[in-house]
């Protein structure tokens, strides 16, 4: 079964999971991994899914499209969740917000090795807020890109730590 | 309260972004005139901002290191000391960590989860007097005492998130 990546963007109402899901189900497929939000009023779900063909599911998904929702599906490689960089890091950072805040904080964060695999940001009235897992190949490369990391804080004038977090998890 | 405080005016909470929200403050004087003043100054603000459980110095401006709490009307609360300030607080042992949501009146559009020890053991002076006291306490006092101690390190929730999708937005603060 071909793998899809599938998103659709637009503005929130309710069903809209309801309907894009019952459409992958329809299609003897099984939603696998999944993110889906509200983003300032807009909801935005990217998803990836086993389907038995991508042709039809778009055709399936095409009366969204028609309901002002931005909808793709493309194919997709298969599953590739093994990562060659196992020191898990989260960044955090809040402050006045300002243009370039992401960009600056990313290039350093790429500069020195390290991949974002998940990342958020939200504005409120006064404050920009990230936070981004990253993830680098040892700690030592963490360490490295903190004097980077604390240069673009500065530059910035936001707030910035990055601490380890523990790939396996807290058990309980 | 080992001594009595004067009259306390309601202060204004600072807001995030705020130089003095990021500052690690200053050792205070316990028995001080200033400090004494800071405390009722404390108490009288976090008494009329609902939903406050507690307040440190810095975010009513002042960089010394000075909370105020009362977490006993929290659902939450086991342990509960009532009404209180320290002053140079210090951790003597933390153990028992949980996850809780939390907020601050310095950071009124978002919350966030944090993972904190539950168990907690606390030195401090309080308003007045020359001789530290230990606290121990755990729950939502201890994780309320946590959170003003990170203030007064110039530290906000917002550092101490567990993940990459633990920080929420909120429209009001209550």
């Amino acid at each position: 079964m071909p793998t899809v990546a599938v998103t659709v963007v637009g503005a929130d109402r309710p069903g809209i999971v309801a309907e894009v899901a019952g459409a992958v189900a329809e299609q003897g497929g099984n939603l696998e991994d999944s993110s889906m939000t509200l983003l300032r009023g807009h909801f935005a779900m990217t998803l990836i899914a086993e389907v038995d063909d991508a042709a039809q599911l778009e055709e399936r998904l095409a009366h969204l499209a028609a309901e002002d929702l931005s909808v793709t599906v493309i194919e997709v490689p298969g599953d590739d969740t093994a990562s060659s960089r196992p020191a898990r890091y989260l960044l955090s950072l809040h402050g006045a917000d300002r243009p370039g805040i992401v960009s600056a904080t990313a290039r350093a964060i790429a500069s020195g090795g390290g991949n974002i695999v998940d990342v958020t940001t939200r504005l409120g009235s006064q404050l920009y807020v990230m936070t981004a897992e990253v993830e680098f190949t040892d700690d030592a490369a963490a360490e490295a890109v903190i004097g980077a990391l604390e240069q673009v804080a500065q530059q910035l004038g936001v707030q910035l730590s990055l601490v380890a977090l523990d790939p396996a998890g807290e058990e309980f | 309260m080992s001594v009595p405080l004067p009259a306390g005016r309601v202060r204004e909470v600072l807001r995030a972004p705020n130089p003095a929200l990021a500052s690690r403050c200053d050792e205070a004087d316990p028995t001080s005139k200033e400090v004494l003043q800071l405390a009722a100054d404390l108490l009288a603000t976090q008494a009329v901002s609902p939903g406050c459980v507690g307040l440190a110095a810095n975010q009513i401006g002042v960089t010394l290191r000075v909370f105020s709490l009362d977490v006993s009307a929290h659902p939450r609360t086991r342990t509960s000391h009532g009404s209180f300030v320290l002053v140079n607080p210090v951790v003597e042992s933390a153990t028992r960590k949980d996850k809780v949501r939390e907020g601050c009146m310095s950071v009124p559009d978002f919350t966030g989860d944090v993972r904190r020890p539950s168990r907690l053991v606390v030195r401090a002076f309080l308003p007045g007097s020359t001789e530290q006291v230990t606290l121990q306490t755990d729950a939502f006092e201890a994780r309320a005492i946590q959170h003003e101690i990170d203030h007064l390190d110039g530290l906000l929730f917002l550092d101490r998130v567990v993940g990459a999708h633990a920080v929420f937005p909120r429209r009001h603060y209550l």
